[in-house]
């Protein structure tokens, strides 16, 4: 019997609202579902926007005066709004949707590549990122150094999975142009210190860009209060549909800086010389947008919005304080990242003895329990633990303690299959 | 998925560890990050030794130690012959069940047909057999090179 533990959800009545957590795999087992940091599933309400909107009033936004179009506009505009007080954005037109975080800070990377000063990014500057970095927050500043000549500096990791802040004034200086950084590790879960690498950036005067798309499906995100520059994240891993994704941006850089792709929906007006440019946000949204996608991402804060951030954070930190305490006492088993609960998000990797993330994956799989193996995208992370990869369990608002139960029994027929 | 054959050969690697050879080639799997190390020795026609030194799953470790027991000692026509059959195999996404004639052939390897049905897995199987194929064909044209200089 599984524990009743205080901060937990009513994830019996929340359940009800993903049909894929009824579903049954390899021949009747129940499906466990903890590979959340790769994506969550979607709610009924979600997948009901999708639908209706192409049964409804599919059409293209922003042109046209029939019905369709302006319904869809408004819808797709709506979600605008929806994402913006999701965010705490102080307004709706520093929201761009993007196709998924990789492409929002690849945005931030080539902007500032081709900016004018004081925004520039050269060989005479400096970027900034971490060792626990997502490669979608890694590539694009290797890239941006490599065209441009500039320097790419990095902070290191400390034993227990978190930054190593200790010579933050020699990684961040005068020279640095911009500090990028995940707000929640998806590899380690560790939540990171906002605060002092933003006032550090402060002082030298270096724009900061937030990968949170490990938070804001998971705790109240609030750019002001992050006081961040750039904030990315995507809509697949917050109940929302994938191919929609978010960049935040304080108002005036987005006025000053270039755009990223040309063509339709971003410009003013465009002879054969030369165009200019819609006001943001449509001046960083060429072509046809991810309209369903949009619309769904704002259903999926709608559902969010509706439990309540907060008592989703509680929820899970309950959760990754009961899974930490029974995965400690598997054999073989450790944690990589913090080995608490204290500022930590709700994604646990780990390794278990010799065996091989990927073996421990498809034995798991076997009993209907998903989980993620690999280096999640954060290789430089398994280097600097001296792995080749880890088993990643992550849970969200709809996962119980009776599943991290299930996952510790697994475990456990991991350990008896190959030991 | 898991045959017996393929956790013993997992748990007791044959030909493991590096020896000797006229061509080494490193080769990775990166979606897991299987690695291997793995060089081979050739005499005129034969394959003298394949060794190699790697880590990874069950499924690639165990598929390097056989690849080890059936190749070594072979003419290269053969050695050749069983790696294009193996690699048929594996990609026969679970179609080919193994008969008497495969098995005279591929002998442990046609273990490994369960795993055809699994596409992640399908690249942890033949990562020594890539290996093994590369390397091969390294030591070859640098055996060509030395014999017309």
């Amino acid at each position: 019997m599984s524990p009743t533990l205080p901060g937990l959800l009513d994830t019996e009545a929340i359940r009800k609202d993903f049909p894929v957590l009824d579903r049954l795999v390899h021949d009747g087992k129940k499906l466990v579902y903890l590979d959340n940091a790769a994506t969550s599933q979607k709610p009924r309400q979600v997948l009901d926007a999708l639908t209706e909107y192409y049964e409804s009033y599919n059409a293209n936004v922003h042109r046209g005066v029939h019905v369709l179009a302006e319904e869809a506009t408004a819808a797709y505009e709506g979600a605008r709004d929806k994402v913006a007080a999701f965010v705490n954005a102080p307004s709706r037109d520093e929201v761009i949707f993007t196709k998924n975080a990789s492409e929002s800070l690849n945005l931030v990377a080539n902007m500032l590549g081709w900016a004018d000063e004081p925004y520039r990014v050269d060989s005479d500057t400096e970027i900034v990122i971490t060792e626990m970095e997502h490669h979608s927050n890694i590539v694009p500043w290797q890239l941006l150094a490599q065209r441009t000549g500039a320097k790419l500096k990095w902070f290191g990791l400390t034993d227990d999975g978190r930054l190593d802040l200790s010579t933050i004034d020699q990684v961040i200086t005068e020279k640095t142009k911009v500090v990028s950084f995940v707000l929640v590790s998806n590899i380690l879960g560790t939540v990171n210190p906002v605060e002092a690498i933003v006032r550090r950036a402060q002082e030298v005067g270096a724009l900061v860009v937030v990968d949170a798309s490990q938070a804001a499906p998971h705790m109240p995100l609030d750019v002001q209060a992050l006081q961040a520059d750039f904030v990315a994240f995507t809509g697949h891993k917050m109940c929302g549909p994938t191919g929609i994704g978010v960049l935040w941006g304080r108002q005036e850089l987005l006025e000053d800086l270039p755009p990223f792709l040309g063509g339709g929906e971003m410009i003013e007006t465009v002879s054969m010389h030369s165009s200019t440019y819609a006001p943001a946000p449509h001046k960083f949204e060429a072509g046809t947008p991810p309209i369903a996608q949009a619309i769904g991402l704002g259903v999926a804060v709608d559902y969010l919005t509706s439990i309540g951030l907060d008592r989703i954070a509680e929820h899970e930190h309950a959760l990754t304080r009961y899974a930490v305490e029974r995965l400690r006492e598997v054999p073989d088993l450790r944690i990589i990242g913090p080995t608490t609960a204290e500022d930590r998000g709700a994604a646990i990797s780990f390794t278990l003895g010799d065996i091989h993330p990927h073996d421990v994956g498809q034995v798991l799989d076997e009993q209907g329990i998903a989980v993620r193996v690999g280096h999640h995208c954060a290789r430089p992370v398994c280097l600097r633990y001296g792995i080749p990869a880890t088993t990643r369990a992550s849970f969200y608002l709809y996962s119980t303690p009776a599943e991290v139960d299930a996952l510790v029994d697994g475990l456990e027929h991991v350990r008896n299959f190959f030991g | 998925m898991y045959q017996d054959v393929i956790l013993d050969h997992y748990k007791h690697p044959h030909g493991r560890g590096l020896r000797d050879g006229d061509a080494e080639v490193h080769h990775v799997n990166p979606t897991c990050g299987d690695e291997i190390t793995l060089r081979v020795r050739i005499s005129g026609d034969i394959v003298e030794d394949v060794s190699y030194e790697g880590q990874g799953c069950s499924i690639s470790q165990a598929s390097a130690s056989v690849l080890n027991d059936l190749l070594v000692g072979k003419e290269l026509a053969d050695a050749r012959r069983i790696q294009e059959q193996f690699l048929e195999l594996m990609q026969s996404k679970g179609r080919i069940e193994p008969d008497d004639a495969m098995e005279e052939v591929l002998e442990d390897a046609v273990a490994f047909a369960g795993v055809s049905k699994y596409p992640a897995r399908v690249k942890c199987a033949l990562l020594s057999w890539m290996a093994w194929k590369d390397a091969t064909a390294q030591a070859l044209s640098a055996k060509e090179a030395q014999e017309s200089a």
